[in-house]
């Protein structure tokens, strides 16, 4: 039996801060509640010759100060906790990308340099990384309780969550949206590897193809380079250097090119368009499989902007 | 309303032996009759309920799980959370106790449309059925919360049929609550102006107002997964060019404030029984009441809270975040004033009294754990968890249940007209004490160590938890079935019950127990406030 949890990331101390804060105040208050409901009982039950001499006279005093008590306390733990949340929910940007691609009942991750796993992820310690999460069926939720981590996997879409592990070890990683018949069985490992043994490890587990290189294949199995190859007749935008960069779009919003917003322009080009095109691309919805999908987008952000500046 | 004389013959017959054909129950329009109709069949679908319940806590007893097949245990969670919540602990209180008490509370002689209500039993009765044969036929593997695209695009079991059962039942919630607004407005004896009713009252019109709003869109949003299991209409599979996210909005939007019409006339319940055993008025009744009123309305507005961790946008969550601290106040001012009440009492040990005392206890450990899944930062590593299923069924077991049992004690004198063997009473309510918080205080502990809920099997180092949480169920099971035996028991063998046994001080006290076919002689006339105990001289307490 484990009666503790590991804190393997740069979070789950915050995040265990604000959960002992919590169990102070719960049994704090839990104490008022039971020692006066207990001391009452005994106090004033029905045989008792105590004094009960006038009652109150008022009670919204007694109402206004503890409604104002709790209002404030409240208010202190909302505070406390939506900040954490913030800063859980923003991946820093100098974070490591892994793409995980969820399906019942299983995980599959894909590093940037092409290596593949199933049911773990490898990661390095004290390094920020983030997976960029899809489903290819029902929701899922992908959740490593040492880290204090827990976000759900949605089909048709990409859902980012990020965390900096500071312990080398193995962790586990469970599915905790229920997903149909083997729910309890959608469970995987995180190892957390020094810097060294993460190279070697790379190395040891690399394929012939990077992701940048599969997706560059991709690019033109596809035909996506006879639009945006720059040599075609229709005028479509030049790829290069827009990840990361702030898009205009033909509505007049901006929006910055991260993982979800390419996805949507390939699956959905008509949503989003960009400012002075024309809507010509097609939509590739149901012809890409998701992995293909990582590929590409690996592709054109490893697109370096064309002024070189 | 005038006074109205009823014969003095048919005043001496109980409404219970009024006419005593098949039929005369089965098409009653008294309330009193619906009650039990109603009472009757709550509890047959409660212990269905719990018989699924122990077969999941039995499964757990071993990490790999004692049932073989994964997709049986999915059935049985599934089956547990449907009836329960839709079957049980949205209807229990006010269709068993509010129907019986609420006219006999005003003053008056039935509901305002007595029709309605045996309509809306029959409504109750069809959804049961085409629920208990969807599960006979197979059963589902959704969880209670239907979610898709797994509901929808990738499931085999009877999703439509299970849906359509919860639909059909949730038009009998709507007639429910419709009846209670417009007989609380209407019916309410002379001189009972509002701040004259029971706390019962306010909380039961409360919990009609989030019925009558909220269900129809629980309606429309299983109409909506109907349609896009049975004609492929794309509203929530992406694949088909729909939004998951829009299902859970809608979801929630009925099921958080459903969370409210399960507590609220539990509330209710602990307000009427905290006073009459304590010999005290309700401590800071207006407080109390208006709680109730802005409960129901902030209840709208916090349903994200079950979607910090689904990909909503992280400023909704945020509001979200602090919209559910704001309607947690109401409940936490409610727990002061009930523990007020008691102050100076003159404190009785009823069995009652002790589900009471016991209510505010773990409704209190279920409130304070919502703190924890409301701080946005504690619940993405709480949500999802046993720390999550612990702390609804501290608020709906140990508290609404709980007040449930507390309710039924207290008004059985009144709605069978035999008291309830005292030692028993006292002694069940203990055993459930005990064996609720046996069962459910580790899986707090099970959650925070991060075991996901609905696991078929389980990582070997949460079995201690596990084992110890099935123990508790066992006492648990054991003090649910000790009313049903010595309540059914007092039916016949009871003490016959005085008009007034707890010295209570409601209008359904004042006319015999049980009440006759007609509720009152003549219409009473109220000149108090409730829970006017001490003599009038002696309270000074005007709030
Ligand atoms: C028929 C020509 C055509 C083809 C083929 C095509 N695109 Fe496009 N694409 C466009 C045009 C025109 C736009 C700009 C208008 C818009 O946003 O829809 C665009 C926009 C984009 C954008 C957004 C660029 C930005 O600056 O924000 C991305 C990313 C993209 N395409 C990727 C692809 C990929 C990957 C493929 C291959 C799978 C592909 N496109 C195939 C014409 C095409
Ligand atoms: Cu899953
Ligand atoms: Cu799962």
């Amino acid at each position: 039996m484990r009666l503790w949890l590991p804190a393997a990331s740069s979070m789950s101390h915050e995040v265990d801060y604000l959960l002992i804060a919590l169990t102070l105040i719960a049994g704090a208050v839990l104490a008022l509640v039971f020692g006066l409901m207990l001391l009452f009982v005994f106090k004033y039950r029905a045989g008792s010759k105590v004094d009960r001499g006038a009652l109150a006279k008022k009670t919204w005093r007694l109402e206004s100060a503890w409604t104002a008590a709790t209002l404030l306390v409240f208010f202190a733990l909302f505070i406390w906790g939506a900040n954490l949340y913030l800063r859980l929910s923003q991946p820093p940007a100098d974070a490591l990308t892994v793409y995980i691609v969820a399906k019942q009942w299983m995980w599959k991750a894909e590093h940037v340099g092409g290596q593949r796993e199933i049911n773990a992820v490898h990661v390095p310690v004290g390094r920020p990384v983030q997976l960029v999460m899809t489903s290819e069926d029902v929701i899922h939720d992908f959740a490593v309780p040492a880290f204090r981590v827990k976000h759900d996997v949605l089909p048709g879409r990409y859902d980012v969550l990020w965390f900096r592990a500071d312990r080398p070890g193995t962790y586990d990683l469970f599915c905790t949206r229920f997903c149909g018949t083997d729910h309890a069985h959608m469970t995987g490992k995180i190892v957390v590897m020094e810097g060294p043994q993460y190279q070697q490890w790379l190395e040891q587990n690399g394929t012939s193809g990077t992701l940048v290189a599969d997706g560059k294949v991709l690019f033109m199995r596809y035909g996506c380079n006879g639009c945006h190859g720059g040599h075609g007749t229709v005028r479509a935008p030049s790829l290069n250097g827009v990840y990361g960069s702030p898009v205009p779009l033909s509505d007049g919003t901006t929006v910055i090119a991260d993982d979800r917003y390419l996805r949507d322009s390939i699956l959905m080009p008509r949503s989003q368009v960009v400012a002075s095109f024309a809507p010509v691309m097609p939509s590739f919805a149901g012809q890409i499989s998701e992995e293909d999908l990582i590929k590409l987008i690996a592709y054109i952000k490893s697109l370096a902007p064309e002024n070189h500046s | 309303m005038s006074t109205t004389v009823v014969e003095a013959a048919e005043l001496e017959k109980s409404y219970l032996v009024d006419k005593s054909t098949v039929a005369s129950w089965l098409l009653t329009t008294d309330h009193k009759r619906i009650a039990i109709l109603y009472l009757g069949s709550i509890t047959f679908f409660f212990f269905i309920g719990g018989i699924a319940a122990a077969a999941v806590r039995l499964n757990l007893l071993v990490p790999e799980g004692l049932i073989p097949s994964a997709e049986t245990y999915n059935r049985l969670f599934t089956t547990h959370g449907v009836i329960m919540v839709w079957f049980f602990l949205v209807p229990a209180v006010p269709v068993s106790l509010g129907n019986f008490v609420v006219p006999l509370m005003l003053g008056a002689r039935d509901l305002a449309f007595p029709k309605l209500n045996l309509i809306s039993w029959y409504l109750f009765i069809i959804g049961g059925i085409i629920e208990l044969y969807a599960l006979f036929i197979g059963g589902v593997d959704t969880g209670w919360t239907f979610y898709p695209p797994m509901s929808t695009s990738f499931n085999q079991s009877h999703v439509v049929l299970a849906v359509i059962g919860v639909f059909v039942s949730g038009f009998s919630s709507i007639a429910t609550g419709l009846n209670f607004i417009v007989t609380i407005h209407r019916l309410r004896a002379p001189g009972m102006t509002w701040y004259k009713m029971p706390i019962f009252l306010w909380s039961l019109y409360s919990t009609s107002v989030i019925l009558v709003l909220a269900t129809p869109v629980l309606a429309i949003t299983l109409l909506l997964l109907g349609f896009e299991r049975i004609f492929r209409i794309g509203v929530f599979d992406p694949a088909i060019g729909g939004d998951p996210i829009l299902f859970q909005h809608m979801f929630w939007f009925y099921s958080h404030p459903a969370v409210y019409i399960m507590i609220l006339p539990g509330f209710g319940v602990i307000s009427e029984i905290i006073p009459v055993f304590c010999r005290r008025r309700l401590f800071g009744y207006k407080f109390v009441a208006w709680c109730s009123v802005s409960i129901a309305v902030i209840s709208f507005f916090v349903w994200g809270h079950h979607m910090f961790v689904s990909g909503q946008s992280l400023y909704a969550s945020v509001v979200f975040s602090l919209l559910s601290y704001a309607v947690a106040v109401p409940s936490a001012i409610k727990v002061f004033n009930w523990i007020g009440t008691m102050h100076k009492g003159f404190i009785r040990f009823d069995a009652p009294m002790l589900y009471a005392l016991g209510f505010v206890g773990l409704f209190t450990i279920g409130g304070l754990t919502g703190l924890f899944v409301a701080a946005l930062a504690a619940d993405v590593h709480l949500t999802q968890t046993y720390f999550v299923v612990a702390h609804f069924h501290y608020v709906m077991v140990g508290g609404m249940v709980t007040a449930f049992f507390g309710g039924l004690h207290y008004w059985w004198p009144k709605i069978t007209g035999r008291m309830y063997p005292e030692m028993w009473g006292r002694a069940a309510a203990l055993i459930i004490f005990i064996g609720f918080n046996v069962t459910f205080a580790p899986q707090f502990l099970l959650g925070y160590l991060g075991m996901p809920r609905r696991y078929h099997s389980y990582p070997p180092d949460f079995q201690v938890l596990n084992v110890l949480s099935s123990a508790g169920a066992t006492i648990l099971a054991a003090g649910y079935l000790l009313p049903l035996g010595y309540l059914t028991w007092s039916l016949f063998r009871g003490e016959r019950a005085p008009a007034n046994p707890w010295g209570a001080t409601g209008l359904e006290w004042q006319t015999p127990s049980p009440p006759p076919a007609k509720n009152f002689a003549t219409t009473p006339v109220v000149t108090e406030p409730p829970y006017t105990f001490p003599p009038p001289e002696l309270v000074q307490n005007r709030v």
